[in-house]
């Protein structure tokens, strides 16, 4: 999912209305258009979504599954399973947490580097945003085994030239959980960074020349002027960045082995799967599975808020 | 003013070699012979490359055939999720329809959805799909394809929606009064001019099939030739000892294309969004 988080490019520049034109052809067309589309979508996502909610309700385990036990209706059984568990708690804690230093590490990482590139020069920076597409580009996969052999125990670059061979950076909790963290936020400053830089861009040179000669410093400016005109455009990244970081997946999943050491280092989505596939209790790994599209539901409902906020025309 | 340049300098400078230096390390780790890479006192540099990580991946290890397959899936996904969402691209933006606003919130609610949870009814569903249609079954890179299509779609859908609505109406009226039909007007005056939006968003579909693990991890259980890239990046980690060279020399591989496609299409994006259409 790296860059699918991208704004839409074009979204700026061009006339959302459907055209006149359109409104005079045939009733049927666009629903003929979209067909391929439904026809790809409906059982292949909306059904899915059906039946991991459906699941959620079921006692569905090895037994169930291989067919040796009848499949059983157990109403609020698994959510009530969740309620009791307070391995549960913990984990939607930590996900909460972790997501929220992810998402503020990313933020601060990416809007500073983009103040930073509207006063380099223009060699500087080409050459920080080669640099940052590069790391957008790469695979989450790629990303973790490279950051891991990094911090490697004894071969780690890290180590030696901090010179504590012998470390390990996964038998703590937080260590292991700040450097995957690190290893996310390296992965997705570029779309803050890349898409406040934009932002900044458009912003008309009178507008701040106007604040300079009333006196306004640098700081002041920055502060008073551009953070109020960029307020849409940081909101559509935070909530981008909210729905992201709380969906993480491949990078805990590889580089703490499946959820660290006894899952210290789970979060929903990796102990939704290992309850399920781990453990074989796919009814309960759903009923995770259900808890979290709900979160996610929550904070795109305020994502669609904000983005018809910018005069996006849906 | 002077200082204030000098300073934003030097911090994007810095920045910029800090993020670039992962896959400056993957690539030189890739490279180093195998005694410099278990050695205690490590450089950043080799004095003697080597491709021996690379002969033992490809060859030993079966890369070459993980390779291909990883690329056969993400052409594959990337030519049909291109047809696809260009036809329901056109459908929400060149035409009013009760719904339509409602088929555009569930194509931006779908980008939220937690794929990695959708696993475990994609799971059943593919497995009993496989008894019916074997080609689509687990352990197939067809039902990869699949999955890729149908979670690439949403957001595909949305990010070509802005480009079509940039072809000028005024294009489509001309075709129609000189008595185009609708199948010549959709393939021959707007498929050509979203073609730079087409290529931009078939990047993102090919990024997101190209680095899928999870769905590549937990539909190809047995069939190894089956294997894609990332899934299969795992054999190298070895509860003992990780073979670092082969992981670097694998990561290289499956890193390399996904960065070339992303800058080259950088470029014709901005290129083509600019030349687009002289209205």
């Amino acid at each position: 999912m790296t860059a699918m988080t991208t704004a839409d490019p074009g979204a700026a520049r061009v006339r959302r209305r459907p055209s006149r034109a359109g409104a005079r052809r045939g009733r049927g067309t666009p629903w003929l258009y979209l067909l391929p589309a439904a026809a790809v979508l409906v059982p292949l996502f909306g059904y899915p979504i059906y039946m991991l909610g459906l699941l959620s309700f079921f006692d569905y385990r090895q037994a169930q599954v291989s067919g040796g036990e009848p499949t059983r209706f157990i109403g609020f059984g698994n959510y009530a399973a969740l309620v009791a568990d307070e391995r549960f708690w913990a984990v939607l804690a930590q996900t909460v947490v972790f997501a929220a230093a992810l998402v503020v590490a990313t933020l601060a990482v990416g809007a500073f580097l983009a103040v930073v590139l509207t006063r380099a020069g223009r060699v500087p920076r080409l050459l920080l945003s080669l640099a940052a597409m590069a790391a957008w580009a790469a695979p989450a996969m790629t990303g973790s085994t490279v950051w891991m052999f990094l911090f490697d125990t004894d071969l780690g670059l890290v180590n030696q030239v901090l010179g504590i061979e012998g470390f390990n950076w996964f038998y703590g909790k937080w260590t292991a959980f700040a450097l995957v963290g690190a290893t996310v936020v390296w992965h997705s400053f570029p779309f803050v960074m890349v898409t406040l830089y934009a932002g900044m861009q458009a912003i008309p040179a009178s507008v701040l020349e106007a604040a300079a000669l009333d006196g306004a410093s640098a700081y002041q400016s920055f502060r008073r002027v551009v953070v109020p005109i960029l307020r849409p455009l940081i909101t559509i990244v935070v909530i981008q960045s909210i729905i992201w970081d709380f969906k993480i997946f491949t990078q805990i999943y590889v580089m703490t082995n499946g959820g660290g050491i006894a899952g210290q280092n789970s979060v929903l989505n990796v102990y939704a799967y290992q309850t399920a596939f781990g453990s074989s209790e796919y009814g309960l790994g759903s009923a995770i599975g259900v808890v979290m599209t709900l979160i996610l539901l929550a904070v795109t409902l305020f994502y669609i808020r904000a983005l018809r906020r910018t005069g996006e025309e849906l | 003013m002077k200082r204030a340049r000098l300073a934003a300098n030097t911090i994007a400078i810095l920045a910029a070699v800090v993020t670039i230096f992962p896959i400056y390390w993957m690539v030189l780790s890739a490279l180093k012979p195998a005694g410099e890479i278990t050695s205690l006192s490590v450089r950043p540099w080799t004095l003697s490359p080597t491709l021996e990580h690379f002969r033992r991946v490809l060859t030993g290890e079966n890369f070459a055939r993980y390779f291909l397959n990883s690329l056969g899936v993400a052409l594959t996904v990337v030519v049909l999720s291109a047809l696809v969402a260009f036809l329901a691209a056109v459908a929400v933006t060149r035409f009013r329809f009760r719904f339509r606003t409602t088929v555009l919130i569930m194509f931006l609610i779908a980008q939220m959805v937690p794929v990695e949870a959708l696993t475990i009814p994609l799971f059943f569903l593919v497995r009993d799909l496989g008894t019916a249609v074997p080609a689509v079954g687990l352990n197939t890179l067809g039902s990869l394809v699949l999955v890729h299509l149908a979670f690439t779609l949403p957001f595909a859908i949305w990010m070509m929606r802005g480009f079509v609505a940039a072809v000028p109406d005024a294009l489509e009226e001309a075709a129609m009064l000189d008595g185009a039909t609708r199948p010549v007007i959709l393939w021959r005056i707007i498929f050509p001019l979203v073609a730079p939006g087409l290529v931009a968003t078939s990047v993102f579909s090919f990024i997101t099939a190209w680095n899928d693990f999870v769905f590549a991890r937990t539909f190809i259980i047995s069939a190894k030739d089956n294997q894609t890239l990332p899934a299969a990046l795992l054999v190298f980690f070895k509860p003992d000892e990780n073979d670092w060279g082969g992981i670097m020399a694998a990561s290289t591989l499956m890193t390399i294309p996904v960065l070339i496609f992303f800058l080259v299409v950088q470029r014709r994006l901005v290129a083509g969004l600019a030349g687009a259409v002289k209205d």
